[in-house]
């Protein structure tokens, strides 16, 4: 019976992308780190592909853009775009429209940068971008980490749709954390920003505790795997001299792991964009912006379309 | 099937089980599915049984996945509460200050509880629909060997008939068989049910069973009672009755089923447990047939299922939308003595549910002598059969409270407006202090009561003048040492007993004031004087204790209608406006409530309300209509 349910999912999920902006987009699909000279798998907008570290690597390219090979399983002779970034390997399967977003805090040298985790889960990249803007789960989700009851208020922020760049930013977004820092005793509001720079890709500006000119920086990649299932890759960038890699990691999967539930079960799993479809309050700003963000670009991958 | 069975017919009022009563534990969700549609399914503490999209409508999580607390389900991502029965949302955490829009309601599905099963339908209920007053399934089907009787106009039907199932199950009249679910659709379910057999235990032979049809999803068949004692016809003793054996098809999705079934008919089923395990053998044998002809058959599409868009009003963002445009009948189910001058009074819908209400909401009553009076509503949570309202005779009344004291009786009916809350309760305090005095004790009783049951930190601090005049004291003793009554103390003790009680203010603590216009501006004064912050201080006048002055005439422009009118002396703004066909909606109409309420563009308003703070009228850029006037010589408003 399990044939029967696999071959009926399949049949309602698109293989192939129609989607133009996300087709031409990049999308991240490893950790340079994770990725050595043997053949990968992985799935990238519903089709198969390959990517390893290349033998013969191109030492005069000091961009180091042509260090990993990317091509689709069915087609192993024909390389895709590749493009290495903020940690991770990023391709196109279709032509890059635009150069990948900056990040220009992870060239900074005393950044301690790590990715932390890549996280299959079973929903579509907007709802798990949204879940990543979205403040008012912390104290239910993420219970005495990022948010503890009964400080649940979600204070009045802003959000605007930067016209140079075409980003969708938050600000002055203020939550009351329980242990805000290592060693801090009791709670504190934290001001996050938040950067919607690419459809299925976010990055999170936090106030950093060792210096409060500075921002730590917590970036979300997500990689569609298909219309409904996601990789989520997290770059962490904190100015922090003593927390280790392996503690940043745990702390980030652990996040990670109490979001994944949630994903998983809501329902439609991709994301609605008919402002009817849900309903949103005040607290929800950033993702009503997000929402109309996407439904102007004309993104139709992974998300239902506002009836025209 | 391909097509949806009731999709296309009338017929979408067709009961299926989707539950064994069993499988609704106490504090449990149930995740259910019907016709492709999935459903959280939950009792409460009082025995009602809730049949829900599962679906938060906030942002789409499983509502199964969420927390019964016994009164209200609890969303896991963002904690929004939604009240058992009407599916209403009460709080939404992210804005501990407001109350929820009163149109964020979950689609409910109509539910019967009956043969030890839960029954629901194809078709989302209307809002105002009466979850109660289901009809009956198919009379014929048990040729009447068990009927549930049902009260005549009983508001809880729905648990008397589990209570009655309960009875039969205990009597060993009924047995309900373990659900055995099949991944086949229901064509193929019914069909191979026809061949339905078991092997007796006794003689280890097959006994064929003649299946009877009654439609695609309900069989029918009789089985001989399992021992001799049971069978064996003497002289002496009548044939014993056959027991019939009742099977119905849950159609979960297009190719997705649950047989579920269950024993009746005999006066009683002796060796339950030797008839659940061959008909659970025997049932698994046909879940393997059916299950082998699914694999002939191209698999069918999953039915689809349209999510119901939410309201225009909802998907804009709502702010706090307390408009009362409706209003609902109520009957009188019960008036009992508090305290001394104090009736409770206790009101049901006749028809429909009654809309949801949130710790501190009031009713407008509108009594039968054409008066209308505000009374909060002094429920508990997940009380939602009906509205609870405390009522102190007042020495000088004009005909409201002695009216309910001296005339209203049970069975009486009653216009009530849908509950509105200006005195919201935040559940995000470290510690909430509750302060009544007298019969302001009632929207304090409807939040210490949810307060108590989230185990959330509080102090209820009642003033009376004697014991006689506490009212509600058997849930007051609920409360523990959280609740404290104060006796006897005059105006100067009172203060000094509020200068206690408000010396120490710390973050996120909160205050809840109510009660005489006096005590509540000393209260006021006190908390000011120990820095409380206006935002911390919630207080709910029961009347405007304000000598309003009409004496001044001022010109009003309405910005949006394009009109300027003038208000003379001796008359109201929210009057003249009427006269002038501007619609704008009021309750009390003494500067109380914040129903008529208009925001300011320009000129100098002179308030005269209770209702908005001390900073509120300093910004100077919203009124109340109904009492206050203008310090310049005119007045711009948004309208």
């Amino acid at each position: 019976m399990l044939r029967v349910q696999i071959a009926s999912t399949m049949a309602m999920t698109e293989t192939t992308c129609k989607d133009p902006v996300i087709h031409n987009h990049w999308h991240a699909i490893a950790a340079i780190e994770d990725t050595g000279s043997h053949v990968h798998h992985t799935r990238l907008l519903g089709e198969d592909l390959t990517y390893q570290a290349s033998t013969a690597r191109d030492t005069s390219d000091s961009t180091g853009d042509h260090e990993f090979a990317v091509s689709r399983t069915a087609a192993p002779d024909k390389l895709l775009p590749v493009h290495c970034a903020y940690g991770y390997i990023w391709t196109c399967l279709g032509t890059p429209a635009q150069p990948l977003f900056t990040l220009p805090e992870y060239a900074e040298s005393d950044r301690n940068n790590v990715c932390a985790c890549s996280v299959g889960v079973r929903v579509s990249a907007p709802r798990a971008v949204e879940n990543f803007l979205d403040m008012g789960h912390f104290p239910y989700v993420h219970t005495g980490i990022l948010g503890e009851q009964p400080h649940t208020e979600v204070r009045e922020y802003d959000v605007e749709i930067t016209e140079d760049s075409n980003e969708v930013i938050a600000t002055r977004c203020r939550f009351y954390q329980p242990q805000a820092a290592a060693g801090a005793n009791e709670g504190m509001l934290v001001e996050y920003v938040y950067r919607v720079p690419h459809p299925y890709c976010s990055i999170l500006y936090k106030s950093c505790p060792d210096d409060e000119s500075r921002m730590d920086v917590i970036a979300l990649f997500v990689q569609p795997v298909d219309e409904i299932n996601i990789r989520a890759h997290a770059l962490v960038s904190v100015i922090d001299a003593t927390s280790a890699p392996l503690a940043i990691r745990m702390f980030q999967q652990t996040i990670f792991g109490q979001d994944k539930p949630i994903l998983e079960n809501q329902l439609p799993k991709k994301l609605p964009l008919d402002p009817r479809a849900e309903t949103p309050i005040r607290a929800d700003k950033s993702a009503v912006f997000y929402r109309r963000w996407l439904s102007r670009q004309g993104i139709s991958y992974g998300v239902i379309p506002a009836a025209a | 099937m391909d097509t949806k069975p009731d999709s296309s017919s009338d017929n979408n009022h067709y009961w299926h089980p989707i539950a064994s009563s069993t499988d609704l534990t106490p504090r449990h969700v149930f995740h259910g599915q019907l016709l492709g549609r999935e459903l959280a399914v939950w009792r409460a503490d009082d025995g009602n049984v809730n049949v829900w999209e599962n679906r938060c409508l906030h942002r789409g999580v499983r509502l199964s996945i969420g927390v019964n607390d016994g009164r209200e389900l609890v969303c896991q991502y963002h904690g929004w509460r939604y009240a058992n029965r009407t599916a209403g949302c009460t709080y939404i955490p992210a804005h501990p200050a407001d109350s929820p829009a009163r149109t964020i309601c979950n689609n409910r599905y109509p539910v019967t509880e009956q043969y030890g099963l839960i029954w629901s339908a194809e078709s989302a209920l209307p809002a105002t629909h009466n979850s109660a007053s289901v009809p009956d399934i198919d009379p014929g089907f048990l040729n009447g060997s068990i009927t549930a009787p049902v009260a005549d106009g009983d508001l809880n039907t729905a648990t008397i008939r589990a209570l009655n199932t309960e009875r039969e199950i205990d009597a060993g009249r009924l047995l309900v068989l373990r659900p055995i679910p099949v991944n086949a659709t229901i064509d193929i379910v019914s069909t191979v049910l026809q061949s339905y057999g078991y092997i007796h235990p006794l003689s280890n032979t097959p006994v064929h069973c003649a299946v009877e049809a009654r439609d695609t999803y309900r069989h029918t068949t009789q089985v001989t009672p399992l021992t001799a004692n049971d069978c064996i016809a003497s002289n002496a003793n009548p044939p014993a009755e056959l027991i019939q054996l009742h099977f119905i098809i849950q159609p979960v999705d297009s190719a997705r089923s649950v047989i579920r079934g269950f024993m009746s008919g005999s006066s009683t089923i002796e060796h339950p447990t030797t008839w659940l395990q061959l008909h659970n053998a025997a049932l698994s044998q046909l879940r393997i047939v059916a299950e082998q002809q699914m694999q002939a058959i191209i698999p069918p599409a999953a039915w689809e299922v349209s999510i119901t868009p939410v309201s225009e009003s909802l998907a804009k963002m709502p702010g706090i939308s307390n408009a009362a445009a409706t209003t609902q009948r109520v009957v009188v189910r019960a008036i009992t003595d508090t305290a001394k001058d104090i009736k409770s009074v206790e009101m049901a819908a006749i028809t429909g549910d009654l809309a949801t209400w949130q710790p501190g909401s009031h009713i407008d009553v509108l009594l039968a002598n054409g008066l209308t009076r505000q009374y909060s509503l002094t429920n508990g949570p997940g009380q939602t059969d009906h509205y609870n309202i405390g009522v102190k005779l007042e020495a000088e009344s004009s005909g409201g409270s002695s009216f309910i004291h001296h005339s209203l009786k049970p069975g009486d009916v009653l216009t009530v407006s849908p509950p509105r809350n200006n005195f919201s309760l935040r559940r995000d305090a470290v510690k909430t202090l509750l302060i009544a005095g007298g019969i302001g004790i009632t929207p304090l009783l409807s939040m210490a009561k949810a307060l108590f049951h989230s185990d959330l930190p509080f102090e209820l601090h009642y003033f009376v003048a004697d014991n006689s005049h506490v009212a509600f004291k058997s849930c007051l003793d609920e409360f523990g040492k959280a609740a404290n009554i104060v006796t006897g103390l005059d105006p100067t003790e009172t203060n000094s007993r509020l200068q206690q009680l408000l010396a120490h203010y710390e973050n996120a603590h909160h205050v809840y004031l109510c009660g005489p216009g006096p005590m509540l501006d000393s209260a006021k004064a006190i908390a000011e004087a120990h820095s409380w912050p206006d935002e911390s201080v919630h207080f709910e006048y029961f009347k405007n204790a304000t000598e309003v002055s009409q004496d001044k005439p001022f010109s009003v422009a309405l910005a949006r209608t394009g009109i300027t009118l003038q208000v003379p002396a001796g008359e109201t703004l929210l009057s003249v406006l009427r006269n002038n066909a501007v619609a704008l909606p009021s309750s009390c109409e003494q500067g109380a409530c914040g129903t008529c309420i208009v925001d300011v563009i320009d000129g100098t308003p002179l308030h005269q309300d209770v209702y908005l703070s001390n900073a509120e009228k300093k910004r100077g850029n919203c009124m109340m209509t109904c009492v206050s006037r203008a310090l310049s010589d005119s007045l711009t408003l948004d309208i």
